[in-house]
């Protein structure tokens, strides 16, 4: 039975209130424009209930303390199907038998959701890593960047209170959303659909004048704390995997 | 404006000898200002060596009235000289910092005119980017040898690590390149300021605001191969610097030669000794983290680590009467000796067992070596192997595999 949600963490939540509520515990949550949403399988839409939500919430953060329980909405971005249905399944467990599930990692889900916990970790320490930022002309200091998961969520608190005292946004533009802080709060940006059709003539942001000068200090600097006779190419890709390179400026 | 790209270029390559780039292990919160030294380490990138860049390591400057052999910026070699001034190096680091290029500023310095006006001014660029720019990034600080009581402490207010290099693991050795040099004047300011955090750590029981100390501790850093010492001679003096010092950690640096003018040192050309340094961080983390004594991987009978093969194997393949330690029933520290188990994979098979005997597949799936730990362990399937396995069997099949044997560039821990 695929149950189809609205992409929303409260609707994956919704989705394991109505397993319960049907008594449907096989159920996989999907998303309607997924290819493994099987059309010739038992299918059923999940309405997002945000009280519904609140109540596996509030249930999971009994069993198992606010905390770990974020553990879940991390997983949960991974966007990847096959742990959404692990950390689906895990949930339900917890209900069932009790937290120490968690604790299970000769089982197949709960090594898969920890593996894949710790894999949005990476990716989210990555973004912390690699996100550059440019300084306009205005003052704003923004950063493009293509994560595999999506961890902005996750790292929002992270650079407010880094960069309390300078206006930022970060923009992940995989997922066509940013952040944007105003120096108060940090508040998700948007393009309008008109935005994302015109995007060719789009925003310019002119940069500030020592911009491109720090740029190309720091590709200097780059270089010369760079020690020839360790060279290890290998290490480095590892480490600074080609696909991110796009947006360091070291890289280019 | 090209200048400063210059100073950079000198300054940069004349500090990066100094491998130590961590940038964890402060307390430091952001109140008010910018930056926030409280969260773990972070290496904004990577050289194309493969070492982290956390922090913007520079040298004030590269004048030195010191002649140390291995060191580039000794006052006899024919290098150009340059010196940045307290507001180019501020600059530098804010606008890296706001750009979130690093984590903070690594700064050392050659020893001009004496050491308390070289110290001098270190502690005017922290007291500035501090106080003025309201900066609560990282940063790791170089004392300089001979400087005064009062300026140390001062600096301790502002930095958040604070080092100090022993240069050669043993004195012998400094005599041997650096006669103007000694372990004392190295020893003395570790001391001064481990003592100063420990005496802030008392008072700070009966004040309620205690100000910061040097919060994330002090280092310091052995050049690895210059000199003829053994494995187990280094070895022996972190052991006691850590203890002595309550060091956060001990760097070993493969020596990159410099010179071609000083018999004793490797000349240029010869390759630094990178797999041996990497068995030596190995080695660190097994006594700091495994719970291994030092007698048991280095002795007067085993006086050098094994290049081919990490030493926690190494210990494994001369004890076989440990092995094979049963997963299921084994404690802890038992099932972290075993080669290819890490301390997370370690931690999850104890907790698993809990729900029931733990089986090949299961444990394959929770990231452990299982090429090399397999020969080591019992699992629930395990088929059943009457005796102690012959350890040169498990030596030859494990050394044969191709991840091993390409050891040059096997440079991760266990
Ligand atoms: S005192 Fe330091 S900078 Fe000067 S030559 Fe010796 S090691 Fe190099």
């Amino acid at each position: 039975m695929s149950y189809l949600f609205d992409g929303t963490y409260a609707g994956f939540l919704c989705c394991v209130f109505d397993s319960f509520a049907r008594k449907e515990p096989e159920a996989i949550p999907l998303l309607s424009g997924d290819q493994s949403a099987d059309l010739f399988k038992a299918q059923r839409t999940v309405i997002t209930d945000v009280e519904s939500a609140k109540r596996v919430q509030k249930g999971l953060e009994k069993h198992l303390g606010a905390v770990a329980v974020r553990d879940f909405y991390r997983v949960f971005l991974s966007e990847d199907r096959k742990a959404w249905l692990a950390a689906f399944r895990v949930i339900s467990r917890v209900f069932t038998a009790g937290p120490d599930i968690l604790q299970n990692f000769g089982d197949d889900d709960v090594i898969c959701f920890s593996l894949t916990l710790k894999k949005v970790h990476r990716e989210r320490h990555r973004m912390k890593a690699f996100i550059r930022f440019q300084k306009s002309s205005d003052g704003l200091f923004f950063s493009i960047v293509e994560p595999d998961f999506d961890v902005l969520p996750l790292i929002a608190d992270f650079f407010r209170e880094r960069y309390a005292d300078q206006p930022w946004l970060i923009w992940d533009n995989k997922r066509k959303y940013g952040l944007l802080y105003d120096q108060i709060t940090v508040s998700p940006v948007q393009l309008s659909p008109e935005e994302k059709m015109a995007l060719t003539t789009g925003v310019t942001l002119t940069l500030d004048e020592r911009d491109e000068h720090f740029q190309h200090l720091w590709k200097q600097y780059f270089q010369s704390t760079n020690i020839e006779a360790r060279r290890n190419m290998k290490l480095h890709l590892r480490h600074v995997p080609k696909r991110y390179w796009k947006y360091l400026p070291e890289k280019q | 404006m090209e200048r400063i790209e210059e100073k950079l270029k000198i300054l940069a390559d004349a500090a990066k000898y100094d491998v130590s780039c961590s940038s964890s292990g402060s307390k430091r919160k952001n109140t008010g200002g910018i930056g926030d030294a409280s969260a773990s380490g972070i290496c904004h990138t990577y050289t194309e060596d493969g070492r982290c860049v956390s922090l913007l390591k520079i040298l004030l400057t590269n004048h030195c009235i010191y002649d140390c052999a291995f060191c580039v910026s000794r006052r006899s070699n024919d290098v150009k000289r340059a010196a940045f001034t307290v507001e180019e190096v501020v600059d530098l680091t804010m606008n890296f910092y706001r750009r979130n290029y690093i984590e903070g500023l690594f700064l050392s310095s050659g020893i001009f005119k004496n050491a308390d006006y070289t110290m001098e001014r270190l502690l005017r660029i922290v007291k500035k980017l501090r106080t003025e720019e309201r900066y609560n990034g990282y940063i790791h600080l170089k004392t300089i040898p001979g400087a005064s009581e009062e300026l140390i402490r001062e600096a301790g207010m502002y930095a958040d690590r604070m080092s100090i290099n022993l240069e050669l693991p043993t004195e012998a050795g400094l005599k041997m390149v650096a006669p103007e040099k000694d372990h004392d004047s190295v020893r003395k300011p570790l001391a001064f300021v481990e003592s100063q955090i420990r005496e802030l750590r008392s008072e700070s029981k009966l004040i309620k605001h205690k100000p910061l100390f040097v919060p994330a501790g002090q280092s310091t850093q052995m050049v690895i191969g210059a000199t003829p010492e053994t494995d187990l001679e280094i070895m022996n003096v972190a052991k006691t610097f850590y203890r002595d010092y309550n060091l956060k950690r001990v760097y070993y640096s493969a020596y990159v030669p410099v010179t071609n003018l000083n018999p004793l040192l490797p000349q240029i050309g010869s390759a630094p000794p990178l797999v041996r340094e990497n068995r030596l961080y190995q080695t660190d983390w097994l006594l700091r983290f495994y719970g291994f004594e030092l007698e048991e991987i280095l002795n007067p009978g085993h006086s050098q680590l094994d290049l081919d093969m990490d030493p926690k194997l190494s210990w494994a393949l001369r004890n076989p009467q440990y092995f094979p330690v049963d997963v299921n029933t084994a404690d802890y520290p038992a099932i972290l000796r075993i080669p290819g188990i890490g301390r997370q994979s370690a931690m999850k098979i104890v907790q698993a067992r809990k729900f029931g005997r733990l089986h090949e597949y299961q444990l394959r799936k929770m990231g452990i070596a299982w090429n090399r730990a397999h020969h080591f362990l019992v699992c629930a399937d395990s088929p059943i192997i009457l005796g102690t396995p012959s350890m040169i069997s498990v030596k030859a099949a494990i050394l044969q595999k191709p991840v091993l044997s390409k050891k040059a560039n096997q440079l991760s821990l266990f």
